[in-house]
């Protein structure tokens, strides 16, 4: 019945509007001026006083001197790599998780169950990620495994990759999920069609719904790469090092160059936390420290847009297929 | 549509498949279980050699007034370690209360212009800007409270510490604010219409709609944000540890260097022996976070979940 009325009735009525509606029109204008404004605040404060220390040198260089000069090129690889690393273990088991959810779990307990779990990891705060990286990964999976290989001292000890694997666990919910919500968006009636021709639900969950479903995937893979790139204390004890002179990386049969997933690394949020709390002198490397937030902040904002684009475009692709 | 009709039997790697993707989807009911496991197996070795009333305080000597008195203190490092809980809880309420106040009030604003007077063009842009703003790295947003606006505020306040709760409180808003805004906004859109075209009908303006009407109907989805936003506020790690000054003091003072449980852990877990009572210590406080944040959480999602089932009825 209500579709029949042409225009909504508050829109026929317009009764006047007194002082007390005008006040609170504009206060919550300025409200909603607040989240821009601090955005464009912290991106302008960090542009404006960081620009200034991006040179080549900046990015290609280690740091000299007592960390007071030089570069931070150990760090940008060192977060280029554990992101890496990160996304390698998380992005096969979160888009598996979400397909099981989605495709075989139906609406039961078990699914209500694994929502609310997936909702609860979402909220744990990071630093507790943190906690679980030392006690579960280093000192349980890794000590362990020594023990049972004897291996010396590899697994059990902070390295890249329990640091990698700690990230893992925190974007997990993220990458669950977009992939789910990707994965609801296909029709159901491609689905009931695929079936129809004799395929099987795993060849019609390969060959129809998964490439539909690429865009959604790819956009919660970025944002917590973003995520993973940002965070710091998950790290802080699992792998981070303060300072090291060489790159963890390992010559695979003294050729190829791997990144050493036992070894210690140097990363740009850890770097800008010591920098300005522990440096020697935190008013002399004022400089490089608004530089690695630059650094930093120019990758994961961009890595944002691109995850906040891809998602527009998607979402129209996905409304004009429907119209069709 | 009826797949059973359609299903292939006794094909093994299909049914292989599946039981490695079951594996895969219990395996976040997994990691959280592994938390409570690990954190709580180390927490609770804490009370080999602690008290559960060493977690209040401790009865210690004091030299100066030449008397034992009972001392409320976080000292990990010190002839007689005091490991009480009660400043750190302190420091901990004294951020994350102001920054869920400082949130809700600006969250909520921002979610009644969002769902009630923005138009369409302008949600579309603000909604990317606020995914943007819950994107910048906790330790980003932690280097501008303390280098630029903690003296700004000392200078406006005219406070004894530059660097307090109160600068805390206001970098953890920031990072808690996309996320009260989306829920308000949630919780507000799925008002019915025809609540708001009763409420015009009868010759009430738009702010009256907004106070009498969608604001009492999306009140409990509102909360579950705010609880949610709370929770959210006390787990930040980062802002606080480098903005609240890490003072472990017992004090109501929101101009007063705090120092956060979380801060506590990550300020101390780096120099600690992996072992010593000070180490259990350290994943009690961890512990005790966890309970918190994990209870506000399902609080949260329990409330949203009922208003969702009562919206759609």
């Amino acid at each position: 019945m209500a579709q029949a009325i042409p225009l909504r009735i508050s829109q026929l009525i317009k009764p006047q509007a007194c002082l007390e509606d005008i006040f609170l029109d504009i206060l919550v204008r300025v409200f909603a001026f607040i989240p821009i404004g601090a955005l464009s605040f912290v991106l302008f404060m960090i542009i404006q006083k960081g620009a200034g220390t991006i040179t080549w040198q900046f990015l290609t260089q280690s740091p000299l001197d007592g960390m007071t000069h030089g570069g931070i090129f150990p760090c940008i690889f060192g977060t280029l790599a554990i992101t890496l690393l990160m996304i390698l273990m998380a992005l096969p088991l979160g888009v598996a998780a979400a397909i099981y959810l989605v495709e075989f779990a139906g609406q039961g307990l078990f699914f209500r169950v694994t929502r609310a779990a997936v909702n609860n990891l979402a909220g744990v705060p990071s630093i507790v990620f943190g906690l679980f990286g030392v006690g579960f990964f280093i000192l349980f999976i890794g000590r362990n495994l020594d023990k049972v290989i004897q291996t010396g001292l590899l697994f059990g000890q902070p390295c890249m990759l329990w640091a990698a694997a700690t990230l893992a666990v925190l974007v997990l919910p993220v990458i669950i999920v977009s992939t789910e919500e990707a994965l609801n968006t296909v029709p159901q009636s491609q689905r009931s069609a695929s079936l129809a021709l004799g395929a099987t639900k795993w060849q019609t969950i390969w060959n129809v719904v998964l490439p539909q479903a690429r865009g959604g995937i790819l956009t919660g893979a970025i944002l917590s790469i973003s995520r993973g790139a940002g965070e710091t204390a998950p790290i802080l004890f699992t792998g981070c090092a303060y300072f090291l002179p060489r790159l963890p990386v390992v010559k695979l049969w003294g050729v190829v160059p791997m990144i050493n997933p036992f070894d210690q690394f140097m990363e740009l949020s850890y770097h800008i936390f010591i920098m300005a709390t522990q440096s020697l002198d935190a008013v002399k490397t004022l400089p490089i420290q608004y530089g690695t937030t630059l650094v930093l902040i120019a990758l994961t904002f961009l890595l944002n847009l691109t995850a906040v684009l891809f998602r527009i475009h998607f979402r129209k692709q996905m409304g004009t297929a429907g119209v069709q | 549509m009826d797949h059973s009709l359609t299903q292939k039997t006794g094909n093994f790697s299909e049914w292989l498949i599946e039981k490695l993707l079951f594996l895969a989807g219990v395996s976040s009911i997994l990691i959280i279980s592994l938390i409570f496991v690990f954190l709580f197996k180390e927490a609770i070795q804490f009370f080999r050699t602690g008290t559960p009333m060493d977690l209040i305080g401790k009865w210690v000597y004091d030299p100066w007034e030449g008397k034992t008195v009972f001392k409320m203190m976080w000292q990990s490092v010190s002839e007689v370690p005091k490991y009480s809980l009660i400043p750190l809880f302190c420091g901990s309420f004294l951020v994350a209360f102001p920054a869920t106040v400082i949130s809700a009030v600006l969250g909520i604003g921002c979610a009644i212009y969002l769902a009630e007077i923005a138009s369409p063009k302008v949600r579309e842009g603000l909604k990317p800007t606020l995914e943007l703003l819950a994107g910048i790295p906790s330790v980003v947003t932690g280097f501008v409270m303390l280098a630029v606006i903690a003296t700004f505020f000392q200078n406006l306040f005219n406070t004894k510490f530059r660097l307090n709760a109160f600068v805390g409180a206001v970098g953890v808003s920031l990072a808690v604010l996309p996320i009260m805004i989306t829920i308000a906004e949630d919780a507000m859109r799925a008002v019915p219409k025809e609540l708001r075209d009763a409420s015009c009908a009868l010759g009430a303006t738009k702010w009256q709609t907004i106070w009498r009407t969608v604001l009492p109907t999306a009140v409990s989805g509102i909360s579950a944000g705010v609880i949610l936003g709370f929770g959210r506020a006390l787990g930040e790690t980062m802002i606080v540890l480098m903005a609240t000054g890490n003072a472990a003091l017992v004090t109501g003072n929101v101009f007063s260097s705090v120092r956060t449980m979380t801060a506590n852990i990550a300020a101390e877990l780096g120099s600690v022996a992996q072992g010593s009572e000070h180490y259990y210590a350290l994943f009690l406080v961890g512990a005790v976070l966890f309970t918190f944040t994990f209870v506000l959480n399902l609080f949260s999602e329990i409330v949203l979940t009922r208003m969702r089932q009562k919206l759609r009825m």
